[in-house]
């Protein structure tokens, strides 16, 4: 089975086959041995090398990250069979851009109006969680195309508060 | 004894005082709020009251809906836990009015207490040594000028009414006094809608350390050692421990005996701490009084071997003091760590959210107190305290290691937390000589961002991981939002299968 796993921004191949204990792995070529037991949900046990790992799983909306010892690495794993279809998203980054709220809160304020410009940092949007307010920032130059935060409306983290283009 | 107490707080400060009514056999009494249906303090007391809405000021600010309570269920006594009504006098007199016990002192000594101009009148009186300035609110900016004069620059602007840094602002020099002076009256007006301030002599480099006191409704009142809470963060404590690393047994003995006469000074009974600032030549002058239990009171409790909200309820109860001052003796060392749902990466920016993974630590000389638990989201309302994690060691060194070992146990996920500050501060030589400030953690926190070295091959293991994660718990979802794989029985079997 043959995986691309990126870690931190860095592509690797990784040949996973199950042995007689454990798993056969070959990461950019080079072989180890890997133990490893879900000890429980999002928490891995591994052994390699000699070493005894506690491998934590983080999730939220958007990314999927790895701990390891106290070292976080934001991860994606692609297997063959899910590659299709995946490169057409690069070309986002280009069009608009949603503004999504990082944190469950309460929009206290909206900053601009429709079809305003806003330039890269500007504060579009503020939401408060816990009694503290957090200015939303524009991620680029452009142009506002939608706001759909209101003002006394409570957020999820992911929401999208508006679309910049 | 009480047969029936009611808490009237929400959070891991209620989950403990339950604990110590369920230790003493007393029926506990929780209320929440909307957004809390689903919270620990719920679950875990015998029985629980609806209240309102989240907002605090139409639930757990409501005297009125909490005597309410207190009535249908027969609570005998209410325990306010910190912040909220904790340091009502109105709540202290509402209950008395309502034949409820309050377990804390007084309505009038919190009013002697709560206005920090009146408490310097009272200590003035008493003859207990304060920060030099004046003990009454400032008329107008030429009167703030000419006592400025008489206690020297630089000085500190200080609200009446405040607390948590608000109202509060540093003086260097005569030219910048009163644009200082309009923006700490109406920060004050804002904050606690009492513009009083007050000035002080601003003592640089100054320690945070404070007395714990415990008083009977008999006359007794007893000292129960020092805290050092000297490492905060925007005026908010952030770590502290007891005993202090500058304070031996004579200058404990001082600040006690101090302490115990502030409290004699405003007839004090239950808990309450007295604040010290303590200058770089070990001066001690009394800052205020905090009339309830504190956050930080487990440090204590380790030290001395007393509990104090088994000893809050008994006093309520009208019972004496079970020990003398001279009973008292401080073993061993304890450090406690306020655990926050907050950003370490985005300005400690609270961070609420659901807690998808808990692993608490536990083991050798460690006390986790906590509100929260795996799956439960942390609301967005309340102050983002999740737990405290307090280590206890016979002496600082193995205190120190023992939480040290515990941080590398405890992993929360889902939501940020403040985990990685409490790595770094107990790595830190400054730390760990006991050389601190009030400015300590502002210039760790400016001294870079503290990420460890990079351990070699961490980065393979999370690799590997990946994919064996994918393998292993294939419900999972990927980076992209879309589930990895399908939940089919019949597919993951071929998956293994093929594998092999």
């Amino acid at each position: 089975m043959i995986y691309e796993v990126i870690v931190a921004g860095k592509t690797h191949r990784l040949e996973l086959e199950k042995g007689e204990a454990g798993w056969n792995c070959r990461l950019d070529g080079n072989a180890m041995a890997v133990d490893a037991v879900l000890t429980r949900r999002d928490v891995l046990s591994v052994l390699a090398g000699g070493r005894s790992y506690e491998v934590k799983r983080e999730q939220t909306a958007t990314d999927l990250h790895l701990w390891v010892g106290s070292e976080r690495f934001a991860v994606e794993v692609r297997d063959p069979r899910s590659l299709r279809g995946r490169r057409a998203g690069a070309a986002e980054e280009l069009g608009a851009k949603k503004l999504v709220a990082p944190m469950p809160g309460r929009v206290v304020r909206v900053l601009v109006e429709e079809k305003s410009a806003v330039e890269v940092g500007q504060g579009v949007v503020v939401v408060e969680a816990m009694k503290m307010q957090n200015e939303i920032k524009s991620p680029k130059k452009g142009l506002i195309q939608k706001v759909l935060a209101v003002p006394g409306a409570t957020v999820n983290a992911g929401d999208v508060l508006a679309i910049v283009e | 004894m009480f047969k029936k107490i009611l808490i009237a707080n929400r959070g891991e400060i209620a989950v403990r005082v339950i604990r110590a009514c369920h230790e003493l056999g007393i029926t506990a009494v929780a209320v929440y709020s909307d957004v809390d249906r689903a919270s620990l303090h719920v679950s875990k007391a015998d029985e629980a009251y609806l209240i309102g809405p989240a907002p605090a000021t139409e639930s757990y600010l409501r005297i009125d809906k909490i005597l309410d309570v207190a009535r249908c269920s027969g609570a005998e006594a209410i325990h306010p836990g910190y912040g909220f009504l904790s340091e009502s006098p109105k709540f202290a007199r509402a209950c008395a009015e309502a034949g409820v016990k309050f377990i804390g002192p007084t309505a009038e000594s919190m009013e002697a207490m709560g206005s920090k101009t009146r408490a310097r009148q009272a200590m003035e009186k008493a003859g207990i040594p304060f920060v030099p300035g004046t003990s009454r609110g400032l008329e107008s900016a030429d009167q703030a000028e000419r006592a400025a004069e008489q206690v020297g620059y630089p000085v500190m602007l200080k609200a009446a009414a405040g607390g948590g840094g608000k109202g509060m602002r540093l003086v260097e020099s005569r030219q910048q006094l009163r644009a200082a002076l309009e923006a700490a009256q109406s920060e004050a007006q804002r904050s606690f809608g009492d513009d009083e301030v007050y000035i002080e002599k601003a003592i640089l480099n100054p320690r945070h350390i404070e007395m714990q006191l415990i008083a009977d409704q008999h006359g007794n009142t007893l000292w129960l050692g020092e805290r050092e809470c000297t490492i905060q963060r925007r005026h908010q404590k952030v770590l502290e421990e007891s005993p202090s690393p500058i304070v031996d047994p004579e200058m404990r003995r001082r600040m006690g005996e101090t302490a115990v006469r502030v409290a004699r000074a405003a007839n004090y009974t239950n808990a309450g701490t007295v604040e010290f600032l303590v200058d770089e030549r070990k001066n001690f002058y009394f800052l205020e009084m905090n009339t309830r239990l504190q956050v930080e009171h487990p440090v204590s409790e380790l030290t001395t071997g007393r509990d104090l909200v088994h000893l809050q309820i008994r006093i309520a109860n009208g019972e004496k003091l079970p020990f003398g001052q001279d009973d008292v003796t401080i073993r061993g060392h304890a450090i406690e760590c306020r655990i926050y749902a907050e950003d370490p990466d985005n300005n400690y920016f609270p961070s609420p959210g659901k807690i998808t993974l808990l692993l608490p630590p536990a083991g050798p000389g460690i006390r986790h107190d906590s509100g929260s638990y795996e799956g439960w989201t942390v609301p967005i309302d309340y102050d983002p305290l999740l737990a405290k994690l307090i280590g206890y060691g016979a002496d600082r060194g193995q205190a120190i290691m023992r939480l040290r070992r515990a941080l590398e146990e405890y992993f929360a996920a889902g939501i940020k937390t403040n985990i990685s500050l409490f790595k770094r501060i107990l790595q830190d030589g400054d730390f760990v000589a006991g050389k601190l400030d009030t400015g300590y953690l502002d210039r760790l926190l400016a001294s870079g961002n503290g990420t460890a070295a990079a351990a070699d091959g961490n980065h393979v293991i999370a690799a590997v991981a990946a994919a064996l994660f994918a393998i292993l718990d294939p419900r999972a979802q990927n980076a992209n939002g879309n589930a990895a794989h399908s939940t089919s029985n019949w597919k993951e079997k071929g998956r293994a299968e093929a594998l092999q």
